[in-house]
């Protein structure tokens, strides 16, 4: 387990708790500089990219030197909050979430370079950046903090940054409207975790997340795990709390997007593996509840992917479509806690914590894809693309490698995580002590479903920006992206490859993750990570025999239009659109989707032109959410008067519930 | 012992990788003998390849290097599909979990083969396309209950365990019925995925309810070569899975495994051509009512194996 890291740390000197601290300081501060300096020149905005690339530098060290030796202590030092000191320590779980938060946060930083340059955004470019910093310390700050009231403070910066940057362009009312969608959104969950800390404090007398002690059978170990489950669900987007994502993740700017959906939903994971890492005998339907939300979630997610025709909320249903496999590995690990069955354990923790890294990897490469393509054509919109191949060759390349690696393909890395899910499901339903094991066993078919759902929709939307005949102006006019967007791309796909053709790489973190939950074998143990490199090399091997055999014969050959059966003038409107792609599976899926769409009725034999239209809304928001808050909207209007909107008022009225509070304990 | 296994392993990459067309030659003979035909040479689909390997290209002037992906990436997969299926207790590639990759090579094809289809911005192809992807997606949870079952008999995730049979035995009186639902809801999921009747017609290359044929239209010459050989050895690779769960050997004598699995595959190829003879193809709106019904039959093979 050592290696270079530890020459590395050894000469710096630095705890991997101070380097993650330094860390966050460097985040935290680097959009500061930028607002003294004029909005014209470009001095701002490198130097705000030299300090993010510090931190992550910092951060990802932090992590390395983490792995190859965790800290048994950390950085405790006294602090005025009752119940606890201001503890930091990195162990193999925050390790994994704080390399990634690094890791990301830094190419999203290059990224921006070219994406969002403060030329072309003088009104906003600068405190975009500031919020930018701040939500990668909150996430770094709350992935080390031990303390819970310190972790909450992570947690609020974090909430409240992702609102402002969300809202980065704050005079369009439809971005105002998803904002103020997520920050409600935020705000429950937050009070979720305030009474969930709460009732782990009452439990133990200590503000952090060590539930050792606390009857997890009982009501207050119930009231806890479904308060995490409400809390960190609705921040990790686990369906049916999913609602403020689509439209927070579609409108914000494209680097933040990645960032969102690649890290900041999975602080709701990090929140529940470490809230389930400190009940040693949790009840089996936990675990059950959290396997079965995690399938409903990945089916839906996807099927509600593939109705979408805006490429970024495509996307972002992808996040909770990924959200969903973690979650199964997750269950999948409390049921192994909870029947006494270690390597269910260990096998869906990997499973789990590996995905987390992927998606963050492979969902950041796609949705900086997608930035591209909007930075070159201007639209979101599917059915306005098409022949970007020729256009845009890198970008389509790299997506193209996003692409088969959420679809959870070999030979790349997508494919390595759920396989670790299946061995897990399968050696469930393998288990012979019980009848447990028929709750688990429809979890691997609906993981399979998934798997082919989410072909069929990445196809859609690879075949619909990327290939064909361009449908549209902005499309014939598309040129491809600087190196300042393709570096990062690069970089990521490298990272999904490399993890796809050489698993044994990640085995060490995910040990010392797992070591947290207790599991004491090693990874390299349970699965064969040298024959799914092997199988890997195998593909890539036989991939390029066919492709040089074939290329051997090829090699003269005549250009002509699309035979199209014998059509000879096919146009750009004649393709497929990726509307018409999803129909049959969109239909298929009806009961849950509820599409809704226009289709004109045509009357005799020559009708006039008409016109169709079809949307596949977010039917938990529309049907359940907004109209059971209208209800109790309308419900609490009597309390208004309470409402002024006036901060004496408010200042008054904490006032008073603290003398109330002091007078009654 | 090691040249012996060396010697097996080569025996299996030129069995699986020679005699996938000669699979489709049965089918042909077995349809022409239905319809009181002399029918094509058994040997016609290799004479088909041959020419198809010596004639020149045409490609479309919207494609691009994806058209071309798509028969590398069908032959690929399917190829290293072969080395994952075991005969006599061995496969060349064997490992926990090769199931799994076995049941997603053949999506990667799909993958590249769709995407192939699109590149061409063709109406007829993007319709095959989304067909082929709709289709599959829903006999992959049948698959999956399908491995679900010999995983839970055999205790193991890999196909050489899985289909040796486990502690108890294959086909012991208690898992016996759970296996024949399998088999059944496997050979659903073999027409599927290789497009034969009563889902697409391998014959109807102008008809608007086909799904393979239509994306491959715009392929000629060595690429439709690679495909239609793609297409052979999955069926081929295919087909040796269900006859290995059917007829499960339980010895290690190569000579009788490699016997009964090619007179297995034999019974398959006559059979999917009696299938071709006595059925029409589905209204493809009833397709997918068929495809779950594979789904449910393979799931309640998991229920019985809970009592």
């Amino acid at each position: 387990m050592s290696g270079p890291l530890d020459t590395l740390a050894g000469p710096v000197g630095l705890s991997s708790e101070a380097l993650a601290l330094i860390a966050c300081a460097l985040a935290a501060l680097s959009g500061v500089p930028g607002l003294f300096l004029p909005r014209d020149g470009r001095a701002g905005e490198r130097l705000s990219f030299a300090l993010v690339a510090a931190a992550g530098v910092a951060g990802v060290t932090a992590a390395g030197v983490a792995f190859a030796a965790p800290s048994p202590r950390g950085i405790s030092l006294p602090w005025a909050v009752p119940g606890g000191a201001l503890e930091v320590r990195v162990d193999g779980l925050s390790a994994m979430f704080l390399a990634q938060v690094f890791f990301i946060s830094t190419l999203g930083a290059v990224y921006a370079l070219g994406y969002w340059p403060q030329a072309e955004h003088r009104q906003n470019g600068r405190k975009l950046r500031l919020f930018y910093g701040l939500l990668t310390a909150g996430m770094g700050l709350l992935v080390v903090a031990r303390n819970s009231v310190l972790f909450l403070a992570g947690w609020e910066v974090m909430a409240l940054c992702a609102f402002l940057t969300i809202t980065t362009e704050d005079e369009k009312p439809a971005i105002r409207e998803v904002g103020y969608l997520y920050l409600s959104a935020t705000r429950i969950g937050t009070l979720c975790l305030f009474a969930m800390f709460a009732l782990l404090f009452g439990a133990t007398g200590r503000f952090d997340f060590d539930g050792r002690g606390v009857n997890a059978g009982g009501p207050v170990g119930t009231a806890i795990f479904l308060l995490a489950l409400a809390g960190f669900g609705l921040k990790a987007g686990l369906m049916p709390l999913h609602v403020w994502l689509p439209g927070a993740h579609a409108s914000a700017p494209t680097h933040v997007s990645a960032l969102m959906s690649g890290v900041l939903i999975k602080m709701g994971i990090y929140g529940l593996a470490r809230t389930a890492a400190g009940f040693a005998q949790p009840p089996l339907w936990w675990g059950g509840v959290l396997l079965a939300l995690g399938a409903v979630s990945a089916v839906l997610g996807v099927a509600f992917a593939i109705g979408q025709h805006d490429i970024k909320r495509l996307l972002a249903y992808h996040s909770v479509e990924n959200i969903g496999i973690i979650c199964m590995g997750l269950g999948l690990a409390l049921v192994g806690r909870a029947v006494g069955h270690p390597e269910l354990v260990l096998l869906g923790l990997a499973g789990a914590l590996l995905h987390v890294w992927n998606h963050g990897l492979f969902k950041a490469l796609l949705f900086f894809g997608s930035g591209s393509v909007i930075h070159a054509t201007g639209t979101r919109e599917l059915d306005r693309l098409g022949g970007l191949l020729r256009r845009m060759p890198a970008t389509a390349l790299l997506f193209l490698v996003g692409a088969v690696a959420i679809c959870g393909l070999p030979p790349l890395n997508g494919f390595v995580s759920e396989l670790f899910v299946f061995l897990g499901l399968f050696h469930a339903a393998a288990a012979r002590d019980g009848r447990w094991w028929i709750a688990t066993a429809f979890a691997a078919p609906a993981l399979a479903l998934v798997g082919a759902l989410a072909l069929a929709c990445f196809v859609k939307a690879f075949g619909a920006v990327f290939l064909g005949e361009p449908r549209s102006e902005d499309a014939l006019r598309a040129h491809e992206s600087p190196r300042t967007m393709l570096g990062p791309m690069i970089a990521l796909a490298a990272c999904c490859a490399c993890i796809g053709l050489a698993p044994s790489l990640v085995a060490p973190a995910l040990d010392s993750a797992a070591a947290v939950w207790g599991v004491s074998t090693g990874l390299a143990a349970a699965v064969p990570l040298g024959r799914i490199a092997l199988a890997g090399a195998l593909l890539l091997a036989a991939f390029t025999l066919a492709a040089a055999a074939l290329a051997s014969r090829i090699r003269r050959s005549n250009a002509a239009p699309t035979w199209d059966c014998g059509y000879a003038a096919p146009g750009a409107r004649m393709q497929y659109t990726s509307s018409s792609f999803a129909q049959m599976l969109v239909d298929l899926f009806g009961f849950a989707l509820l599409p809704r769409e226009r289709a004109p009725r045509l009357v005799g034999p020559f009708p006039p032109p008409a016109a169709y239209h079809g949307e596949v809304p977010d039917a938990t928001l529309d049907r359940l959410v907004l109209p059971s808050l209208n209800a109790a909207g309308r419900a609490f209007e009597a309390l208004h008067f309470i409402q002024r909107g006036n901060v004496q008022a408010y200042l008054g009225y904490i006032l008073l519930t603290l003398v109330l509070l002091l007078v009654w304990t | 012992m090691i040249p012996r296994i060396l010697l097996l392993d080569v025996a299996h990459v030129a069995v699986f990788l020679l005699l996938p067309p000669l699979l489709l030659g049965v089918i042909n003979k077995t349809k022409a003998a239905f319809a009181g035909r002399v029918g094509p040479p058994l040997l016609q689909p290799y004479y088909d390849l041959v020419k198809l390997w010596r004639k020149g290209s045409v490609f479309s002037t919207s494609t691009s290097w994806v058209f071309k992906a798509g028969p590398v990436a069908a032959v690929a997969t399917a190829a290293i599909a072969a080395l994952l299926v075991p005969v006599a207790r061995h496969a060349p590639l064997s490992f926990e979990g090769d199931a799994i990759l076995f049941a997603y090579l053949f999506a990667l094809g799909r993958f590249f083969t769709v995407a192939a289809a699109l590149d061409t911005g063709s109406a007829f192809e993007g319709m095959g396309g989304a067909r082929e992807a709709t289709f599959s997606s829903l006999a992959e949870p049948a698959l999956f209950f399908g491995l679900l079952v010999l995983g839970r008999i055999s205790r193991s995730l890999s196909l050489v365990a899985m289909l040796a049979g486990g502690p108890e035995g294959h086909w012991p009186p208690r898992t016996g019925a759970s296996l024949v639902l399998v088999v059944a809801a496997l050979f659903v999921v073999l027409l599927v995925e290789n497009s034969r009747i009563p889902f697409d017609d391998p014959n109807t290359h102008l008809e608007l309810t086909m799904i393979h044929e239509v994306m491959v239209l715009d392929h000629g010459g060595p690429a439709l070569g690679a495909v239609l050989y793609g297409a052979s050895l999955k069926l081929f690779v295919l087909s040796a899975l269900v006859v290995r769960i059917a007829l499960p050997y339980l010895g290690a004598d190569p000579w009788i495994a490699w016997g009964a699995l090619l007179m297995g595959l034999l019974a398959v190829a006559v059979s999917i051509g009696i299938v071709e003879s006595v059925m029409a193809r589905l209204r493809l709106v009833h397709v997918p009512s068929l495809l779950v019904a594979a789904c449910l039959l393979s799931g309640f093979g998991i229920v019985l194996l809970a009592r």
